[in-house]
């Protein structure tokens, strides 16, 4: 390590407070830098925080877009999840390949360009995409990529790649990307004009219980996924004890098929902050983070410039619009390429500088948060929702949507269809209903809520999304009757085991199992009583696992054999001799074979 | 207010003090809930998920979960039985566990809950992962072969023994213990007399020079399951 | 009425599991009163003379070959009885699985501290079996209807489970009849 590079440590960790508690910051910061942490910089990070180096180590390994090896100046991740393996992926990586004359996951002997995929970036509406550095590159096909390295061989700079910008604030000097916004579809709560201070104003007029009882009176519920009632949660948070308490935005959109954060953070970022705020005033808490997952790094320098208008304007910072004893700021923790972020409790874990484990629970976040501290996490979405209900009350939210779901979803919707795109919809939505509005007309199986949730078929196109029914955190995949149901699943399960935070056996274990005999049905090595397998599997992996991501993930597999069972069916075959259908011959005396250089002698009588 | 807190375990009243974990309570009274990453001492994990019991209804982490006024917990069913050996099935292929030269065997935990379970072989497909052997430190070793990822020593270094010698790196199926150092253990304090070393319930944190010292036959779990200990401190107290 | 058959196998296994059934000591005689052995090392009986009823096998697929006289039991055997670690497991041979298997044959025949091999070549043989790419427990190969683990079995625990399926008892076994080494 030069004398350069430790400088910039150290001064990076003193502009951090020596804080151990900011080491996110400081390892992005190092990765950005250097396109690595090395072993020398973990020494000294460890050494400036006073933590063991190998807990830095461990938040280092961790993460996907952070590294202790050498990366390239130009780290090309190819966004890899079904929407893009349909469009195209495979066709890209290659192009790819051949272009910069480099396999997946290999640095370029001149040391410009390292080539990886990463899970879903959220461009699923303008895919297949990639992110170039923290540059996001849409719409890619392989005609475009030998332009693209071309041009970036001359200066490794991805920005120039942005020839043309975005519509709305992809456009915005700050923000200066590609990526479109495909609003398809306004509804009355989240994509509506917006001025800032106007829902706090109104709130500071009210109590803190009166604003948590709007919260309540609106029947609010998380718009996360799992619907969890928000002023319930508020209630909680404001009952703990702490002498600090903390309001945590969840802008780590990591499953895939997601995107309308992404939207609502270019468009609408002062109807979260003031969610925040308000959520703030609810509870008593005095600090806000919003946890910006990596992928979404080109939204940094935006958000924290809009953060800076609303503290001029009073909207954040001490005595907000003059209520004394109301202070109040934000600030964002970006992330760095890990699903499981997502997860509340993981996401506290993140922000406090460790390694994005889960958290045991109890004690839950609103009685043991960020530091030990009652915590409030809620979605972006749900933030802004809060906004309008303080801002137009809580009768005119519950007046949308349906009894046990009020107020408006967004929906990111991708795949087979013509018009794919953020929508806004009354909750209460017919699958039905919502395929036609987004052009699909030739609907096979929807995947609503990401890998997480489920894959249904025709026979529950008449079904509606809502908590009660179809609850999903936005998620609509499409699929055409020539889609390959199983190779959805399989697209799934690489990305569970790829996103395991490995913590608990079922799920570090057990996902690669059930991937393992997916891969073995969809060889046709799989057997009648494989079914049983996966089943068994699956619960077990469910029941036993300690967060949401374990307790989800069989999920593609379950829905998909009760959904689709032929698809199984059709592959399975029972061997009558007592054989393992799994087990090749041939194929397990390839190698010897090859080094013997003759292939296998049968002896059998 | 009453500091004592009365619940049930397979349908038998208990009552333990407020703030006990399922698991500890259940062991105050006779009650053996099978455990791997748990360790009395140290703070609970909650990662192996052997110790899974279904409270009020809902599967959850006995090491983990405190005990509630009226909850009616069921350990010994058959459903419960089903997912820990599962479980107990699916940390036996993660890894390679050579019991029979193994220097842990016969006091391995892990093995003990298969003996317990009376597992024959797991269902699941062994997958043979290539993992590394840190050699390098001249009294102890770890035999990543057989690291079932628990947390123990990592925890007991630091919460007993007062070091930082250990800790997780990487994530998912590649997740692995790590020397707080460059090159292994032997950068570190760790030595073979830390309360670690006798925190590793299976082969993988080992001292070195000392192996087979016990005879078959006179091993911790040659004659009876593990548990046992447990389940017949309650009889004695019964009689 | 004749006997019941039994035949037995060692594949990759060092025959220590059936040193365990001769260990069964006078117990033998009570044994061959309930059964004939068929095709066996122990009366170096080399095909099957037809169906048999237990086929028991000793250590894991580790050639074309153990494959072969694997799935030869399979066809013949009503019961088939994995034996031992190596059988279960893969066991001690399976050491190798995390190797790839041109370094293995290298380090064998090449490189090994022990080695004199002048041609420097890997036996090629048409008559020695090609190693699988890994050692296969024998229920990864065939189906299998029970296991006896242990590095070997004990002759208490071979007995007892052949004995309990010749009267078509459930194999039932205590505690400290199922290890692992």
């Amino acid at each position: 390590m030069n004398l350069a590079e430790r400088s910039f440590i150290t001064k990076l960790c003193q502009s951090c407070g020596k804080d151990p508690h900011r080491l996110m910051d400081i390892i992005i910061g190092v990765q950005g830098a250097y396109a690595r942490v090395s072993g020398d910089a973990m020494n000294l990070i460890a050494a400036e925080l006073g933590l063991p180096r190998v807990d830095v180590e461990s938040a280092v390994s961790f993460y996907q877009f952070l590294s202790k090896e050498q990366k390239g100046h130009v780290r090309i991740r190819l966004c890899d999840d079904i929407i893009d393996r349909m469009y195209g992926f495979d066709r890209i990586l290659k192009a790819f390949s051949e272009e910069l004359g480099i396999g997946l996951n290999q640095t370029t002997p001149d040391g410009k360009f390292t080539f990886e995929t990463t899970a879903c970036i959220g461009m699923c509406d303008q895919a297949p995409a990639a992110l170039m550095n923290n540059v996001v590159v849409t719409n890619l096909n392989s005609d475009s990529v030998h332009d693209l390295v071309e041009s970036l061989r001359k200066n490794l700079n991805p920005e120039q790649l942005v020839k043309k910008t975005g519509n709305g604030n992809n456009s915005h000097p700050l923000v200066r990307a590609m990526v479109q916004n495909n609003i398809r579809r306004r509804g009355p709560v989240i994509f509506q004009d917006f001025t800032p201070g106007e829902a706090l104003r109104k709130g500071l007029a009210m109590s803190p219980m009166e604003v948590i009882r709007s919260v309540k009176t609106a029947r609010l519920r998380g718009r996360g996924g799992a619907g969890f009632p928000t002023g319930m949660k508020w209630e909680f948070t404001r009952a703990a004890a702490g002498d600090r308490k903390f309001i945590m935005c969840n802008a780590d959109e990591g499953e895939p098929g997601t995107f309308k954060d992404r939207v609502i953070l270019t468009e609408k970022p002062n109807l979260i902050f003031e969610g925040m705020t308000l959520a703030g005033y609810a509870i008593g808490a005095g600090e806000g983070i919003l946890y910006l997952r990596g992928e979404y790094t080109y939204l940094l320098d935006f958000l924290n410039e809009t953060l800076k208008e609303r503290r001029a304007s009073g909207l954040l910072g001490k005595s907000i619009l003059g209520k004394d004893g109301f202070d109040f700021d934000i600030r964002i923790q970006l992330g760095a390429g890990a699903y499981i972020c997502g997860e509340e409790t993981a996401l506290i874990s993140s922000c406090e500088g460790l390694r994005g484990d889960p958290k045991n629970r109890p004690p839950f976040p609103a009685q043991k948060g960020y530091l030990g501290y009652p915590t409030v996490v809620n979605n972006v979405e749900t933030f802004c929702c809060v906004s309008r209900i303080i801002e137009h009350g809580a009768g005119w939210f519950a007046e949308h949507g349906t009894k046990g779901s009020s107020g408006t979803k967004l929906l990111s919707v991708s795949g087979d269809c013509r018009m794919p795109g953020v929508y806004e919809v009354p909750f209460g939505i017919s699958i039905h209903e919502l395929l036609e509005m987004v052009g699909a007309d030739d609907t096979y199986a929807v995947q609503i809520g990401g890998p997480s949730g489920q894959l249904i078929g025709r026979a529950d196109f008449q079904r509606t999304i809502c908590f009660d029914d179809l609850a999903t955190g936005g998620a609509v995949m499409i699929f055409d009757e020539d889609r390959d149901v199983l190779e959805i699943v399989q697209a799934f399960m690489d990305f569970f085991v790829h996103e395991s935070c490995g913590y608990c056996t079922p799920c570090r274990v057990g996902n690669v199992l059930l991937k393992k005999k997916l891969e073995e049905i969809r060889a046709g090595k799989g057997e009648p009583s494989d079914l049983e397998y996966l089943k068994s599997l699956g619960e077990t992996i469910k029941a036993t696992s300690r967060c949401g991501l374990g307790q989800t993930s069989p999920n593609p597999i379950l829905t998909s054999m009760a959904h689709f069972p032929d698809a199984y069916l059709k592959l399975l075959h029972e061997d009558k001799q007592g054989y393992q259908p799994t087990f090749d011959l041939d194929e397990a005396v390839a190698t010897a074979a090859r080094i013997a250089g003759h292939g296998r002698v049968h002896h059998e009588d | 207010m009453s500091n004592t807190i009365t619940f049930s375990i397979d349908g038998k009243e208990i009552e333990c003090k407020a703030g006990r974990t399922i698991l500890d309570a259940a062991e105050e009274n006779g009650i053996y809930i099978p455990r791997l990453c748990h360790r009395k001492g140290v703070s609970p994990h909650g990662s192996c998920r052997v110790c899974t019991v279904i409270a009020n209804g809902k599967p959850m982490a006995a090491c983990t979960t405190p005990v509630t006024p009226g909850m009616v917990v069921e350990n010994d069913a058959e459903e419960v039985t089903a997912m820990r050996k599962a479980i107990i099935e699916m940390l036996f292929v993660e890894g390679n566990h050579f019991c029979m030269f193994c220097e842990k065997s016969g006091n391995c935990e892990l093995q003990a809950l298969a003996y317990r379970f009376g597992i024959a072989a797991p269902r699941y497909p062994y997958l043979f992962p290539h993992r590394e052997i840190d050699f390098g430190h001249p009294d102890v070793f770890i035999d990543h072969n057989r690291c079932i990822l628990c947390a123990r020593c990592i925890r007991t270094s630091r919460e007993i023994d007062g070091k930082e010698v250990l800790g997780f790196v990487e994530r998912g199926p590649r997740k692995k213990v790590a020397a707080n150092a460059e090159h292994g253990l032997r950068e570190t304090e760790i030595a073979v007399g830390d309360e670690a070393m006798a925190a590793c319930p299976v082969g993988a944190l080992m001292p070195k020079h000392v192996g087979y010292q016990v005879p078959i036959g006179k091993r911790e779990f040659d004659h009876e399951p593990i548990g046992s200990d447990i389940e017949k401190e309650a009889k004695a107290s019964t009689k | 009425m004749s006997k019941p058959k039994i035949a037995t196998a060692s594949l990759a296994g060092c025959f220590g599991c059936h040193m365990s059934l001769l260990d069964i000591d006078e117990r033998i005689l009570d044994l061959v009163e309930l059964v004939d052995f068929d095709k066996s090392p122990i009366n170096d009986l080399k095909k099957f003379t037809g169906k048999v009823q237990i086929g028991l096998i000793e250590g894991g697929c580790s050639t074309d070959e153990n494959v072969q006289v694997l799935r030869d039991f399979r066809r013949h055997c009503e019961i088939l009885i994995s034996v031992g670690d190596c059988a279960t497991q893969g066991g001690i041979p399976a050491m190798r699985n995390t190797v790839p298997l041109l370094e293995c044959l290298e380090e064998a025949y090449c490189n090994g501290p022990t080695v004199y091999n002048p041609s420097g070549a890997i036996p090629n043989d048409p008559e020695v079996p090609l190693l699988l790419d890994k050692v296969y427990p024998c229920h990864e190969v065939v189906k299998i209807d029970y296991f006896l683990p242990g590095c070997p079995p004990s002759a208490d625990t071979l007995f007892q489970a052949i004995v309990a399926l010749l009267k078509n008892e459930p194999v039932d076994l205590p505690y400290e009849l199922i290890k692992y080494d």
